[in-house]
């Protein structure tokens, strides 16, 4: 059989319109997943960033972390945590998928972090520290909110990756979106059409993260104006 | 007189630079000294050494007759006995100007945020900045920042308030006004320790002079006298060079 692979935009409006309920599903998950993985990523990832920056011992803890976790590729970190860790604990497909997203995530984050604080004037711990505040006061109460807002735009950047890297996510069995339109592409053999809808799905997702990010740094920048 | 904060035999080094050496100092109650000299003196260094911001190599540091050493006090405890005016202000950003002068007080004072906002207004009523409590730094002039600086060091009622060359960030039209701040601080008989160029400032208004030079105090004395006739060949010739 002889498929001809070329763009229908007829089908491509009727397959938009005919499988809008599945694909609405399927971005649920993968927003659910991204989420979850975002905000386990954003947890970890400045626990890490506090290590590298806390003495030199719990830095080349947090260092050897950074390097595992970002020197292996997500689909791996997936893997192993979904079929590896089947002796040790039982991780459900979402958790699996999540939480590798996450550690995978985190270690990006734990960068965007540490060059967030470190990027901070040395005379605001100062200050802090010249009336009485405590290190650890300080940097929650002085250093902490200014270098969030810095790492606004870089995290805001590294959440869109994960949105997208949760795709992956499809290869461990979740109804995500790209799980969804490979199933839908084998069955109706649309390939071509059902793939741009699910590029149109996930750029209308970036699209509404960006607005968020967007949103949140200019609330953040109130004492700019 | 009684003695507010006393410096013996004090030492500092980075890395090999030794920046003080055996340095002594006393300073009483109500006193206002201005720490002048070249810069790369030291002068800033025995500053920051008297609030630990520089930890010293040794010699004693003896606040309110009691000596400072890392392993037996709490540094936070003294700290907040001791005001820091730093050159570059170091406002908080993020926090308007009435927060800035409020956070301390309620964090590490712990005093109740309607108490921290009444002394904070009335201390930025008294820096001349009553119109400006709900405005972020960013907005402020060189010389409104340091003020606010100033209000901010003075919330937490230290017993004594240091001042790391508060007016050489500051345009020349706005060092009066911060200077007028510190004179009527001074009239109101704080405790002040100043390091500055500004000669007419330490004239007029310090009660006792210090020259510094390569780490080591050369010349203490009387303000008027030190400047009118200084004895040591090198004030005179540093002050020949400023004045």
């Amino acid at each position: 059989m002889i498929v001809a692979n070329v763009f229908d935009l007829n089908t491509f409006f009727s397959e938009l319109i005919r499988t809008y309920p599945f694909f609405f599903e399927a971005a649920w998950v993968t927003i659910r997943i991204t989420v979850a993985a975002v905000v386990i990523g954003t947890v970890i990832g400045v626990f890490v960033a506090l290590l590298k920056l806390a003495n030199p011992v719990t830095r080349v803890v947090a260092d050897i972390y950074i390097t595992v976790i970002r020197g292996t590729p997500l689909i791996v970190q997936i893997f192993i945590l979904f079929y590896g860790l089947t002796g040790v604990v039982q991780l459900s497909a979402f958790w699996a998928a999540s939480f590798a997203l996450a550690v995978h995530n985190s270690a990006y984050i734990a960068e965007i972090f540490r060059g967030a604080i470190q990027s901070i004037d040395k005379g605001q711990m100062e200050a802090g520290r010249s009336l009485g505040m405590t290190k650890g006061m300080t940097m929650k109460r002085i250093i902490m909110p200014q270098a969030l807002r810095r790492a606004v735009p870089p995290l805001g950047n590294q959440f869109i990756i994960a949105l997208k890297d949760s795709s992956l996510a499809a290869f461990v069995g979740i109804a995500e979106l790209f799980r969804l339109t490979q199933g839908i592409a084998a069955a109706t053999f649309n390939t071509l059409e059902t793939y741009i809808i699910a590029a149109v799905y996930y750029l209308a997702l970036v699209m509404i993260l960006t607005w968020i990010v967007n949103m949140v740094e200019r609330r953040l920048s109130v004492s700019d104006r | 007189m009684k003695e507010m904060i006393r410096v013996e035999k004090l030492n500092k080094s980075f890395g090999d630079l030794h920046v003080l050496k055996d340095v002594d100092l006393e300073v009483y109650e109500n006193e206002v000294v201005c720490l002048i000299g070249a810069s790369g003196s030291g002068k800033s260094t025995l500053l920051r050494c008297l609030n630990f911001l520089e930890i010293k190599n040794d010699g004693k540091v003896v606040f309110d007759g009691d000596q400072i050493e890392l392993k037996t006090h709490n540094i936070n405890e003294v700290r907040q006995q001791v005001g820091m005016v730093f050159q570059h202000f170091n406002l908080f950003p993020h926090k308007t100007v009435l927060e800035n002068v409020t956070e301390a007080p309620m964090i590490v004072r712990k005093i109740d945020r309607a108490q921290a906002v009444k002394e904070g207004k009335e201390l930025l009523d008294k820096v001349g900045l009553g119109d400006k409590y709900d405005v972020y730094p960013n907005k402020l002039s060189g010389g409104q920042k340091q003020r606010v600086a100033i209000a901010r060091a003075l919330a937490m009622k230290p017993k004594i308030m240091l001042f790391d060359e508060p007016t050489s960030a500051l345009d020349p039209e706005l060092v009066g006004e911060v200077l007028e701040t510190m004179k009527q601080l001074a009239k109101e008989g704080m405790t002040m320790i100043v390091v500055t160029h500004e000669m007419g400032f330490a004239r007029e208004v310090a009660d006792r002079t210090v020259y510094m030079h390569d780490g080591q105090i050369v010349e203490t004395g009387d303000s008027k006298e030190l400047f009118e006739n200084p004895k040591e060949k090198r004030t005179q010739e540093f002050l020949s060079k400023v004045l």
